[in-house]
């Protein structure tokens, strides 16, 4: 009997089925620990609070506008206008709601700004693509001037400024740089991890049949406009707490024009170099943006200060950075996370290419 | 053709880096002061920053070339550009807030009001002083809740009590201002808004009738706002626009037949970029200004025969010299410079820590006679800081356009600074409640 070159597969019964069994996400895993453990034992200030912390809440702020934009396929230029919902609405209710915990704060900014997303989103009923964008865009300016004129929702503070009341949890400060960046770690980890099952769901799905044409999806059934008016509140509950943690995560202070319209194109630039209808190309965007530009700048110091005059240094930068978001658009408009992706299918099949 | 490109790819990095490792270890500090420079050379303002930052650089090469150094201890800095923005303002903090190659930062200056909100509370928790020259938080003059916060010479309430003073003189006296209209064209911001408290509490204390006018952001079309002022016909108007709402409303307050001689302009409506748009419009504006314009105060004699004229200087258009914001670089400079010296006296000849710096700032004297060894008597106004006062000087020079030029029409107008106390204390102790913060005792302090 000899088991290894004559045996016949295994009858269908017996056969172990790999297609339900999940492998471990190895990959993951080393990240979140590498995000949990390693770089808060390794990271300095300058790494926490300048490049990881605002790395992680663009990232999610794109993740809320993918959500509406990439999933659902309805244009939005007013991302930055729920964030400022989002931080103004968390500073109220940290002043004035003695003894609510933060994260409790936090989710209550976010379903505020998901309620006026949900108010802004109503017009999508009626009208799409472009038009719907001007719509979005009027939301950004209102909220804007909002959040400058009446006092109220900035305390009566002489500079128009709010800033962070008080960051604990369970009696732990939380206004160190590693305390900040664990509580920005933690809401994203678990805020993409709802997405990702999310969009998984039937509501996700509605999303990506309305996002692929709207009126085969009402053909076969889907609610069309709940789902336009869902991910509208969806995307700004996401913008809502990414806005509280860029105000008093990162900055630990904000007023309106910390959420301008630069904000929210800067949010639509991370989605679409990133790749629109992805996850993790959030991140991958939020890195482009975010990080490139302090890359060239710390390059362009190190080598050539003193050389070159310091504004043309600085123009000379944008020029680059500019250069390269056309020239990575041009080899791949689906965004970054495509072309890793298509770089990973050739890798596979590295060295042996037919 | 893939394969040489990479190759050129890896070299050229390859050089890069050694590059930078050699560069880095040439600087190896040893008796030097870092004094970092966030500043703004490429974004909206820029071309109000870009003279600012050749005033500071120039003053600190003729520091370094011509005294050698601050009591022997050598200044190094370096640049960041920030953008005006908040984000990049942290970045250039977290990145510089450690020292340069082991030369320490004494004094840490934001250049651009978000950062500077933005790096309160971390400066204060890093133990760095942060030196705000006519912007960031007013309340931060109670040095006893902001211990590390210095909106030095002149904050926005001390501008506007300053504004108040000054009409008061072209009245004949304070007692004069009753009934007068006094309106209030502001940059609907954070900023257009500092003065709101200070000019209701002056309206009540001396009975002028206190118009508030909002121009929103940009300013770009003021017609609404200058008609308004023509109906209402007040005897002054305080501008207090900023960037391109200035010349524009120069101009807009001309087309509505109101006297460009009765408009005052604030610290950030006084420099020679918002009047030379305006053309025969600006004629007789006058502005309000902690850093007059001019170039013949003695500094300017002595940067112009060791810097300027060896070509060492970074100006990139030698007419700016001498421009207002030229010389609230010399200014912001000037006052860094003079605090790390007033630490050094008691920490001896070498370059100062963080905390050191706040010492310095604490007990920097700077009176007349000191004005004048330094080169800027008339250029600057006495300042003398404290643990309770952030402020010091509270006082402004009215100057007027002639076209051409700025011309000082007034000495040091003083703000009433007694009166707006109140409010600064009321202020700051709401902050102390909001952070949970213990005020220090002043009075403990040497």
């Amino acid at each position: 009997m000899n088991q290894h070159s004559h045996s016949l597969p295994a009858s269908y019964d017996a056969a172990p089925l790999e297609l339900t069994r999940r492998a471990w996400p190895w990959p993951l895993l080393t990240l979140l620990l590498v995000a949990f453990v390693l770089i808060p034992v390794l990271g300095d200030d300058y790494w926490l609070n300048a490049i990881l912390i605002p790395f992680l809440i663009l990232s999610l702020a794109g993740l809320g506008l993918n959500l509406l934009t990439g999933y659902t396929g309805q244009t939005s230029v007013g991302a930055a206008g729920f964030m400022a919902v989002g931080a103004f609405a968390t500073y109220s209710l940290l002043l004035r709601v003695p003894g609510l915990p933060l994260p409790l704060a936090l989710v209550g900014g976010g379903i505020i700004a998901a309620g006026v997303g949900f108010v802004f989103g109503i017009p999508s009923n009626r009208i799409k693509g472009f038009y719907l964008m001007v719509t979005t865009l009027a939301a950004q300016f209102f909220l804007e001037w909002v959040f400058t004129k009446f006092p109220w929702f900035y305390n009566y503070a002489s500079s128009g400024t709010i800033s962070a009341p008080r960051l604990e949890l369970f009696g732990y400060d939380l206004h160190s740089p590693l305390g900040r960046y664990l509580l920005v770690l933690t809401s994203v980890v678990l805020l993409t991890w709802i997405a990702v099952n999310l969009v998984r769901s039937q509501i996700g799905r509605n999303w990506m049949a309305i996002r692929d044409m709207d009126t085969a999806a009402a053909v076969i059934g889907i609610s069309v406009d709940r789902h336009k008016r869902l991910a509208f509140a969806v995307s700004s509950f996401y913008l809502g707490v990414a806005g509280a943690l860029w105000a008093f995560a990162y900055l630990g202070t904000a007023s309106a024009s910390s959420f301008d319209i630069n904000r929210s194109f800067q949010i639509l630039f991370i989605i679409i170099i990133g790749g629109m209808g992805s996850i993790a190309g959030n991140f991958i965007g939020a890195a482009f943006i975010s990080l490139l530009p302090l890359l060239l700048n710390q390059i362009g110091q190190g080598l050539l200060s003193g050389m070159v005059d310091a504004g043309q240094l600085q123009n000379l930068q944008k020029i680059i950075f500019g250069m390269l978001i056309i020239w990575f658009l041009v080899k791949e408009p689906e965004g970054l996370i495509r072309l890793l992706a298509n770089l990973g299918e050739r890798l596979k099949a590295w060295p042996l290419r037919f | 053709m893939h394969l040489p490109l990479k190759h050129k790819l890896a070299t050229v990095l390859l050089v890069l880096s050694t590059a930078n490792a050699v560069s880095n270890t040439a600087l190896a500090a040893t008796n030097e002061q870092f004094f970092p420079l966030a500043n703004y050379r490429v974004g909206a303002y820029a071309s109000s920053g870009i003279p600012v930052w050749a005033g500071m650089i120039d003053y600190l090469r003729y520091i370094n070339e011509v005294e050698g150094g601050i009591n022997g201890v050598k200044l190094v800095w370096q640049e960041c550009e920030t953008e005006w923005t908040a984000e990049k303002g942290i970045e250039c903090y977290e990145r510089f807030k450690n020292g340069l190659n082991g030369a320490p930062v004494a004094v840490y200056q934001p250049n651009g009001a978000p950062a500077a909100y933005a790096l309160a509370d971390k400066a204060a928790a890093d133990k760095i002083p942060l030196i705000t020259l006519g912007y960031g938080r007013t309340e931060a003059t109670d040095g006893s809740v902001f211990p590390y916060n210095f909106p030095v010479m002149l904050t926005f309430y001390s501008e506007a009590s300053a504004v108040i003073n000054y009409i008061a003189q072209r009245e004949g006296g304070l007692d004069r201002l009753k009934g007068k209209k006094i309106a209030t064209v502001y940059h609907d911001s954070a900023y257009g808004r500092e003065t709101q408290s200070p000019l209701a509490l002056l309206a009540e204390k001396y009975g002028f009738e206190n118009i508030q006018i909002p121009v929103a952001d940009p300013g770009n079309e003021q017609s609404a706002q200058w008609r308004q002022v023509r109906q209402l016909k007040p005897d002054w108007v305080f501008l207090r626009t900023w960037g391109v709402s200035t010349p524009v409303a120069i101009k807009t307050a001309a087309r509505f037949g109101f006297p460009v001689e009765r408009i005052i302009g604030d610290i950030w409506a006084s420099s020679d970029e918002d009047v030379l748009p305006t053309g025969e419009a600006g004629k007789g504006y006058l502005a309000l200004t902690p850093y007059p314009g001019g170039s013949e105060f003695e500094i300017h004699k002595r940067i112009k025969q060791h810097i300027l004229d060896q070509g060492k200087s970074d100006l990139k258009d030698p007419k700016s010299f001498g421009s207002v914001y030229y010389n609230s670089g010399l200014v912001n400079a000037a006052i860094a410079v003079e605090a790390i010296r007033a630490g050094q006296q008691k920490f001896g000849h070498r370059p100062l820590n963080g905390e050191e710096g706040r010492w310095g700032l604490e007990h920097l004297n700077i009176d007349e006679a000191r004005l004048k060894a330094i080169g800027f008597y008339g250029l600057m106004q006495p300042l003398k800081l404290s643990c309770s006062d952030h402020e010091g000087g509270g006082a402004a020079k009215v100057q007027q356009w002639d076209g051409s030029r700025w011309t000082l029409i007034t000495d040091w107008v003083q703000a009433d600074r007694e009166t707006l106390r109140p409010l600064i204390e009321a202020k700051s102790n709401a902050y102390a409640k909001e952070k949970g913060i213990t005020p220090r005792s002043c009075a403990s302090e040497d």
